[in-house]
């Protein structure tokens, strides 16, 4: 397969339906570089795995696709990210509404200080949820197999649950408010490996709803989980800080049998990283 | 296990060593434990002394009359100071009611809005510079900025010099239980499509609120307690006051004029009302530190 000389990390040709498409993109911390050119399209209802070594920018990409890098007054993302066919960064796009349809669980479980029953409440509320609410909670809790285990104490403050029922609690949160796209931030790595063996299989379930994006440090996570995987690389820059790109994007299986770089075969078969 | 090695250990020596403490080691040690210990004690006595004075002298005149009848006039019995435990708690509404509004959001804005800018640290500055202030100078303000103005001494002056003392306490308190709040779960509201009201208002503040209510008490107990601000914008009032706008009676102001009078009912009175005070200060304290225990992070 010809990769193109414009496009060196384009994005794989066989997506047809496409929900995110990265084109260009570059993010800068201040001066600071963090992701150079990026083109990455993401496909409706698969799992997206994005792999790589630490400071290779895949978290601060992931970021960006539901604005959180707004948070950090000095990022600054150039470039074009479509939702949808919407541009995310025109000034016309509200980020509030990005994030309610692009919903994110995090690396650390974040619970609210609230009960349990209003973690999931609160998301459903602020967006205007009108339907019963008991059993958006049940149906939530249920989608993130935690329901049997917390169905007696709903009143019960949130953050008094494990790490591992913390975890599937923010993903419930994010399924309460129904978003398009569900992105998920080294979702596991705060986990023992019995919860994050449940979040993987979580993930089968909810991709039949939901298009997932993934960060993870985990090689044998992406190849259990994802459908595609993008390898992200650093390398030093003439400025000589370090800055990420995206070295391949493809099947799973090919990423991790077959990949056309060599810095991948390296990165997969654990030679670096 | 290792073979032992014939070469002596470097710290021994061929003679046997001596695992005794020197006499002068061991008396040096016994003497700073016994001075640290009495300087530990000395700091509790003089709250002791304060305590044990006015009880057995306030205790004595303790009747239902202190609530409900107002100051004697000198040379008569009995009467209360219903009027000045009512003005007190008026006094202090009015300072909650200003200060708490205020710090409150003045420590959102510099938690959440203005987090490591030169602009908070500069009304961090002021903050502890205010907290520094001596209380009369409050008053004077107060004074200056109300009494003049309105012609009269009032609970409305009184209570601005209180809030403006309470202030530089709840800022700090509720700043710091802003803090605590993880960032992690800002952005978790964020996340979620919360505003940035909702994230604050719902899920900051509620997390929050265990902190700023042990300010807010804190606050209350060391203002309830402050006279010199008092005396040149409350003033005093033998009777109830009819408005805010009118001079009030308070229980620190009673104290600094029967204490000083020659007279020996209002001086018993004075006691009465120390006790009173002094009760009320140890119960709220005790309310903010239970209310701090509460605390939802950290």
């Amino acid at each position: 397969m010809a990769v193109s000389d414009t496009q060196p990390n384009s994005t794989h040709p066989s997506l047809s339906d496409v929900v995110i498409r990265t084109e260009k993109v570059n993010i800068y911390y201040g001066a600071f570089h963090a992701v150079r050119d990026v083109y990455l399209d993401i496909p409706r209802n698969q799992v997206t795995a994005f792999i790589g070594p630490s400071g290779c920018g895949k978290s601060t990409l992931l970021r960006c696709y539901n604005r959180l890098n707004d948070l950090i007054p000095s990022a600054r993302v150039e470039g074009r990210i479509t939702f949808e066919g919407v541009d995310l960064y025109s000034k016309q796009t509200d980020p509030v509404e990005v994030r309610r349809r692009i919903g994110m669980v995090f690396q650390k479980p974040n619970p609210f200080p609230k009960s349990i029953y209003d973690n999931i409440a609160f998301g459903a509320r602020i967006n205007g949820y009108q339907g019963n609410m008991d059993e958006l909670v049940e149906r939530s809790l249920k989608s993130a197999a935690l329901w049997e285990e917390v169905k007696d104490k709903l009143k019960q403050s949130g953050l008094s649950l494990s790490g591992g029922q913390q975890q599937r609690l923010c993903i419930a949160r994010t399924i309460a408010i129904k978003p398009e796209v569900i992105l998920m931030d080294e979702p596991c790595s705060a986990l023992d490996p019995i919860s994050t063996l449940r979040v993987e299989d979580l993930m089968h379930e909810l991709k039949k709803e939901f298009t997932i994006i993934i960060v993870t440090h985990n090689m044998q996570q992406a190849s259990r989980v994802a459908d595609m995987t993008a390898f992200f690389n650093a390398e030093a820059s003439e400025s000589g800080g370090r800055f990420g790109y995206l070295v391949e994007h493809d099947r799973t299986q090919n990423i991790f049998n077959q990949p056309k770089e060599k810095s991948t075969q390296d990165y997969v078969s654990g030679r670096f990283g | 296990m290792a073979p032992v090695s014939d070469q002596p250990h470097p710290g021994s020596s061929q003679e046997a060593m001596s695992y005794t403490v020197s006499p002068r080691r061991k008396w040096f040690g016994t003497f700073m434990t016994v001075l640290v210990t009495g300087c530990a004690l000395l700091l509790a006595l003089p709250l002791f002394s304060i305590l044990w004075t006015v009880i057995s002298r306030g205790a004595p005149s303790f009747s239902p009359d202190l609530f409900s009848q107002l100051p004697p006039p000198p040379l008569m019995k009995g009467g209360g100071f219903g009027n000045a435990i009512v003005g007190s708690l008026i006094v202090l509404a009015i300072a909650a009611l200003i200060s708490v509004p205020f710090g409150v959001m003045a420590a959102i804005f510099v938690s959440e809005f203005a987090r490591g800018t030169k602009f908070a640290n500069f009304v961090r500055f002021g903050i502890n510079v205010l907290s520094g202030v001596p209380s009369i100078i409050m008053g004077l303000f107060a004074y200056g900025v109300v009494v003049l103005t309105t012609g009269s001494f009032s609970a409305l002056a009184g209570g601005i010099a209180l809030a403006i003392l309470m202030v530089p306490i709840v800022e700090r308190t509720a700043e710091e239980g802003l803090k605590s709040v993880p960032m992690e779960t800002r952005q978790g509201a964020i996340g979620v499509g919360a505003t940035n009201f909702q994230t604050i208002s719902q899920i900051v503040l509620p997390a929050a609120l265990p902190s700023i209510a042990t300010g807010v008490t804190l606050s209350l107990a060391r203002a309830s307690g402050e006279t010199a601000p008092l005396l040149i914008t409350a003033l005093f009032n033998q009777y109830y006051a009819k408005g805010v706008l009118e001079p009030i009676a308070t229980l620190p102001v009673l104290i600094y004029n029967f204490a000083g009078a020659p007279y020996k009912n209002q001086q018993e009175l004075a006691w009465a009302a120390s006790l009173l005070l002094v009760m009320l200060i140890l119960v709220v304290s005790i309310i903010a530190r239970s209310l701090s225990r509460r605390q939802t992070f950290g």
